[in-house]
């Protein structure tokens, strides 16, 4: 009888560790994925930390209002500069350009804010203190809604700002006339 | 036996009754928001329902069942009476106090920052004393659990800890330590801004701190759950657990894993560099070991109920289970919302998936399944299991426990499953509306009115069970036989000294935390210009 129990315990001590194996393979296949997409297709979170004083951004700096809207480079990629504050962004209609490499660089005046482009997978936490980086390429010209995605107050669900991606060689030739391109009705 | 009835009893009833008023608030919200709602909601009245909807369900509800269920288990698993229940009853009055102490200004809309505070925010000072007060509350009980179980080893040399008893204290200890990111922040960031020392904070450093709380907080959800899938569902089903070795590994993974990986909730964060980001990423990925584990063991130990019963085949057993047993019908339910939840948790935890979703209603989808789904689930299977012994009396309304768990798992469904869907088109949380004449809106009126009817059968589910149990304390007496946990299919006659005690796991957990957190928080305090003004929340007279 002894014996019998052993033989029984070993089996399903093999039957578990079977599936440990399994368990094991399959999160690390996960992660090599993940490792790979990091590497391969750049696709990491915000790069380093940079601070900015929130009580002066209109004053002087990259943040000042002139300063805001799309840039273009002049190594053919785009900056689009903007602030969030409760309970709007500026600018609230950003332009970029199609098949460009567009950075994102925001922050914060006041509490935590954030932004998701619908439709793509631009999604950034701005924050009062710190400068957010994002970098991405839109595909096809159009629209898109960009709500504020972070509590940031009694406001909070009337925080939606759009997106406007249009033809690249649109966006170059305007930025010959205009300095910061947004899509705001002037 | 069983001297501490009316403390768990206490615990119990407190718990339900908050989970109850919290569920009818987030009705309501559902129901403002929809347009079933003419005209546009208040959102000053709707975010002080979000705060005091997550203050309940977050801090109070799974504190109290946590609480509540581990001081039955000292007496019913170690089969000794509670040492230091006056102490217990006053980690209960601190609960109490505190939940009252925090509900006075949302209640009044001095402190509509939500149960993650979102720093500047900065509510009335109260609002954060009364949720100190609840975490102190639970530090005691962390304490008495730790006491009660050194003083049992004392007693009994070399005999193994019963698992129900390693399981509790496990979860103990991980609450603690837990518990100590969001006590760092609200004892040195929030607090002396709120009370007027200070004019202002470091948002970046407090989101840092309160993700370590966050996420290894849902843990401390879990275990309740997870110690009755162990040790009461092989039991109440007439099963055996099929390994009582791998659950005390799976309970110390928990310990280790929980806390290091907090960071994936900030990916798209500003303070922290990408590299411990992949980090976190990747501990996210071995905490859901535990979990693949225990899916193993208790598959297995249900199989091997339903082969006692007579079931054959491969997958031929299943029918033989009983599914009119509460506690079958509560674990089926419980994992597949588990199934569905943890897939959505590792799109979560994988940072570029991440970007599609992140702080959108797929995450109040994710999070509602797996807490108010499998874990809650659970809560009310071990409602139903121990009542009889809490009470002395017959809990027989087994019919209507069925119903009440149909309508829970399928109310669940109904809620989370729209909203995974608008998460993935872009929809934020947190809305208190929508402007539904906007053509980029409009589509999702359909969901949001789908999410109230889920809303309405979880409310009729809570009443429910609200109302078995009351009808538990007026059934005639009965007399109980012993309370039992589930016995392993080979007696456990000796464990490993690690998986005997903590002292490993403990540093393990502690060592992680530091080496995962240690870095970001120093170079944080050491950024100059991080120091944003404050900015006060609340209704202006």
């Amino acid at each position: 009888m002894a014996t019998a129990s052993e033989h029984s315990e070993h089996v399903a001590a093999r039957a578990e560790m079977r599936w440990v194996y399994f368990v094991i393979a399959v999160i690390g296949l996960l992660l090599v994925m993940i490792a790979f997409t990091s590497l391969h297709w750049v696709m990491m979170p915000a790069q380093r930390i940079e601070t900015v004083n929130p009580s002066t951004l209109h004053l002087a700096g990259e943040f000042t209002e002139d300063n805001l809207g799309t840039e273009a480079n002049a190594d053919g990629s785009a900056t689009v500069r903007l602030i969030a504050q409760q309970y709007s962004f500026t600018p609230q209609c950003i332009v970029v350009p199609a098949n460009t490499p567009v950075t994102f660089r925001g922050t914060s005046a006041d509490v935590i804010h954030g932004f998701i482009i619908a439709g793509t997978n631009v999604n950034v936490m701005l924050e009062p203190g710190y400068v957010s980086n994002f970098r991405t390429e839109f595909k096809r010209p159009g629209e898109h809604v960009m709500p504020c995605h972070e509590f940031c107050s009694v406001g909070h669900a009337g925080m939606w700002a759009h997106v406007k991606v249009i033809d690249r060689d649109t966006f170059f030739r305007q930025s010959l006339s205009t300095r910061r391109q947004s899509c705001v009705p002037q | 036996m069983f001297h501490s009835r009316r403390l768990v009893l206490a615990h119990f009833w407190v718990a339900f009754a908050a989970f109850l008023l919290a569920l009818m608030l987030g009705e309501w919200q559902m129901y403002v928001r929809s347009p079933l709602f003419s005209g546009l909601s208040n959102p000053e009245l709707y975010y002080r329902s979000v705060t005091a909807h997550g203050s309940a369900m977050a801090y109070v509800f799974p504190t109290l069942v946590a609480m509540g269920f581990g001081y039955a288990i000292v007496e019913l698993s170690l089969k000794r009476p509670l040492v230091g229940l006056r102490w217990a009853w006053a980690g209960f009055g601190l609960l109490v106090a505190g939940t009252v102490i925090a509900m006075i200004p949302v209640s009044m809309g001095l402190a509509s920052v939500l149960y993650t505070f979102y720093p500047p925010m900065i509510g009335n000072a109260f609002y954060y004393i009364g949720v100190v007060l609840v975490v102190v509350g639970s530090w005691i009980w962390v304490a008495l659990m730790s006491v009660n179980l050194r003083l049992w080893k004392r007693d009994n040399p070399g005999v193994p800890v019963p698992l129900p008893m390693f399981a509790n204290v496990a979860g103990a200890y991980l609450w603690a330590w837990t518990s100590v990111g969001a006590a760092l922040e609200i004892l040195l960031q929030i607090l002396p801004v709120a009370l007027g020392f200070r004019s202002t904070i470091d948002a970046g450093l407090a989101r840092v701190l309160f993700s370590w709380t966050l996420h290894a907080i849902v843990y401390f959800w879990l275990f309740p759950s997870y110690i009755a899938f162990y040790t009461l569902v092989p039991r109440a089903i007439g099963g055996r657990l099929y390994s009582d070795l791998m659950g005390r590994v799976g309970f110390a993974l928990f310990l280790v894993f929980s806390m290091p990986i907090g960071i994936h909730h900030i990916f798209q964060d500003p303070e922290v560099g990408e590299g411990f980001k992949f980090l976190h990423a990747i501990f996210t990925a071995m905490v859901s070991v535990p979990t693949l584990l225990t899916v193993f063991t208790i598959t297995a130990s249900v199989e091997i109920a339903a082969r006692l019963r007579g079931g054959t085949g491969v997958v031929g057993w299943v029918r033989a289970l009983p599914w009119g047993n509460p506690m079958m019908l509560a674990v089926a339910f419980s994992f597949i919302m588990l199934g569905f939840g943890g897939a959505g948790g590792i799109i979560n935890m994988s940072y570029h998936l991440d970007f599609a979703i992140h702080n959108t209603q797929w995450i109040t989808g994710h999070f509602h399944l797996i807490y108010g789904g499998a874990i809650v689930i659970m809560y009310f299977a071990i409602a139903y299991d121990l009542w009889p012994h809490l009470t002395g009396k017959a809990l027989a309304q087994i019919v209507l426990m069925r119903v009440q768990l149909w309508l829970w798992f399928v109310g669940m469904i109904v809620v989370t499953f729209p909203w995974h869907y608008v998460g993935i088109l872009a929809i934020p949380r947190r809305m208190a509306y929508f402007d539904y004449s906007d053509p980029a809106i409009a589509p999702q009126a359909l969901s949001v009115i789908i999410t109230f009817f889920g809303g309405l059968l979880l409310l009729a589910s809570a009443l429910l069970f609200i109302f078995i149990l009351l009808r538990g304390h007026h059934a005639p007496r009965i007399t109980l036989p012993e309370f039992r946990f589930s016995a392993p299919v080979h007696a456990v006659h000796h464990v490993p000294a690690a998986l005997n005690g903590f002292a490993l796991w403990l540093a393990l957990m502690i060592g992680l935390t530091v080496v995962n957190y240690g870095y970001p928080i120093v170079k944080l305090l050491g950024t100059p210009g991080t120091a944003v003004p404050a900015i006060p929340v609340g209704v202006k007279r």
